[in-house]
């Protein structure tokens, strides 16, 4: 469905003798198969909305190619728009114009008529839980109704291949689940392909089959959530032994896990707490507890904690999500734009 | 469906969307035509004792002056069009229109068309309204100037449209609307006809197209309609919308914008 290679995107900033290239997306390869649904995930500035205007036929590739829907984005532009459906950042719709009038004038510059249009845009009113607010304008509607606007807008002359930018940034946290009901609707109900750009770790776990990781405009990483937690962090695995003179017993257990025998590295104590990274630890915990019980170890309590997408990016990038987000980075030319 | 077609349907589109939206909010509209009805209410009195020494063809103060505010009409009027897009640009309804197949120049053209309609209800007003303040004009003559000031609008405001969507920002294009116009009112002969003025000024309003177009509409009312400054006027009037044309659809069509 998106088969992209290579692509490149520079931008000038600057005048005059500070005029600096900013490679804004700097080689990127992507494949999305029908049906998938794809969390393109980066902190800001990585990339992301660049690459997707590239992918919407919005943007010219300084560099690569990239084939949307079975058409090249360059050569074949309008094949593209036709067949995709496109949610932007900043919303479709005039604020001083009717809700439904918007969608209908938009279905008809796909080539529809107004009566396929209105059908259409009424039906996914009522699934998109608008109902009753056709002749409502967007500056009078909740932040969750806009967004669901702006969605029907992306989706009305039902594309193979829906794009979403950042689509719940903003929203409280109810409208954001409502709107992430809908998201998994395009694909169960409608049988599109989606994909999304998001700098939220949980939406991306939430919505998408794949992860797609960017940044500084290259992608990092690429697999299900679950792949990529496995294998760049492991699981926490965090025992509290009921007595003192039992801890150094649990810990060389546990390290035996992670190293092989005899090893401690990695392993942290605290107190009566002992802790450590282990791969999978679903396979190895039940024996781990059966060598514990063995070696007369007991236990208070145990906890497996699974290993968040800001692990992966961490261990990606050496740096956190949530800094690389709030760090101010430096050329933001998808900022710029959007 | 060929491209002609889906090209105007596509345009039409565009352009019923546009003026559903103005007529829901016809203020606009008014405050379009306010400024020349001012002009013609406030300006024109003081007119009436000198026109006669204008020798300009001729010696009603509202003949004179009619012609100069159309085309003052068509300039600012149109130039400020631009202004609602940077609006519809920010709310992401330009990038939407541009995601879709839809010629990119039919998105211009739709909203070109809202324009010089507009325009064209506030010239009549402004002819009617001159009439009935003792406007003497041909009738052929009214015909050709309204229809020079509806190319020249349609210049103006795809200019207007190209500057919206290249600067994105109603800061910037304030000051540079105003700097354009400012010269273009004084040297156009607008309000007072430039053989007023000494052979210096006369000489750098000699290269101020909107001049001659003002002389042309001025001929026009006058009824003399085959002189050399209707050629010049209409000839400019033209040259300034494939201009403005060019400039409108070359940045309507840019990848980047």
């Amino acid at each position: 469905m998106i088969q992209a290679r290579g692509l490149v995107q520079t931008f000038h900033t600057g005048r005059g003798k500070n005029t600096k290239e900013v490679r804004a997306v700097d080689g990127v390869d992507l494949d999305v198969h029908e049906g998938e649904v794809v969390g393109f995930l980066g902190p800001n500035g990585a990339g992301k909305t660049t690459t997707l205007r590239m992918l919407t036929t919005l943007l010219r590739p300084t560099a690569g190619t990239a084939t949307v829907a079975g058409h090249d984005v360059v050569t074949e532009s309008v094949q593209v728009r036709r067949s995709i459906g496109y949610v932007s950042q900043v919303g479709a719709t005039f604020s001083g114009a009717y809700a439904g009038d918007e969608v209908v004038d938009h279905g008809m510059l796909y080539g529809m008529s107004r009566a396929d249009a209105v059908r259409r845009g009424q039906e996914l009113f009522a699934q998109l839980q608008l109902d009753g607010l056709w002749k409502r304008m967007p500056k009078n509607m909740s932040g969750g109704q806009k967004r669901r606007l702006d969605v029907v807008m992306g989706l009305i002359h039902d594309p193979r291949l829906v794009f979403l930018d950042e689509p719940t940034t903003g929203l409280d946290p109810q409208a954001r689940a409502n709107l992430w009901e809908h998201i998994q609707g395009l694909r169960t109900r409608l049988g599109a392909t989606v994909f999304l750009t998001t700098h939220y770790l949980d939406e991306a776990d939430v919505l998408a089959d794949r992860i797609v990781i960017i940044d500084q405009g290259r992608i990092v990483a690429s697999d299900t959530s679950d792949n990529l937690k496995a294998q760049v962090a492991g699981d926490l695995v965090d025992l509290e032994v009921a007595a003192d003179d039992q801890v150094a017993v649990a810990a060389a257990r546990l390290g035996a896990l992670v190293h092989g025998a005899g090893g401690v590295d990695g392993v942290e104590t605290d107190g009566h707490h002992v802790r450590a990274r282990v791969q999978r630890a679903g396979r190895v915990v039940p024996g781990l507890l059966r060598d514990l019980d063995n070696a007369g170890v007991e236990l208070d309590s145990i906890e497996v904690i699974r290993p968040t997408l800001d692990d992966v990016f961490l261990s990606l990038t050496g740096r956190s999500l949530r800094d690389a987000d709030s760090a101010d980075a430096p050329n933001q030319p998808e900022e710029v734009l959007a | 469906m060929n491209a002609g077609t889906s090209f105007v349907r596509e345009s039409s589109i565009v352009f019923r969307r546009q003026i559903r939206m103005n007529l829901r909010n016809p203020a606009w509209v008014l405050i379009g035509i306010m400024q020349p009805v001012l002009y013609l209410l406030l300006f024109g009195p003081l007119l009436k004792p000198l026109v006669a020494s204008f020798d300009t063809g001729t010696d009603n103060a509202y003949t004179f002056l009619v012609p100069g505010l159309l085309v003052q009409l068509g300039m600012f009027g149109a130039f400020f069009a631009g202004f609602g897009l940077i609006g519809e640009w920010r709310e992401g309804v330009i990038e939407a229109e541009r995601v879709t197949p839809a010629n990119r120049s039919a998105l211009l053209v739709g909203r070109l068309a809202r324009d010089v309609i507009q325009l064209f209800v506030q010239a009549v007003i402004l002819v009617v309204l001159g009439l009935a303040m003792g406007m003497r004009g041909s009738f052929a003559g009214i015909v050709l100037g309204v229809l020079l000031t509806l190319v020249i609008g349609g210049a103006c405001a795809a200019a207007s449209n190209a500057l919206a969507l290249t600067t994105k920002s109603e800061d910037v294009m304030a000051p540079v609307i105003n700097i354009v116009m400012m010269p273009v009112l004084l040297l156009s002969g607008i309000l007072l006809p430039m053989t007023l003025g000494p052979g210096w000024l006369r000489n750098i309003s000699d290269f101020m197209p909107f001049r001659y177009i003002v002389d042309a509409v001025r001929d026009g009312f006058a009824g003399d309609l085959a002189t050399s400054s209707v050629l010049w006027g209409s000839v400019w009037a033209v040259v300034l919308a494939a201009l403005g044309a060019w400039w409108g659809t070359a940045t309507f069509r840019r990848e980047n914008a």
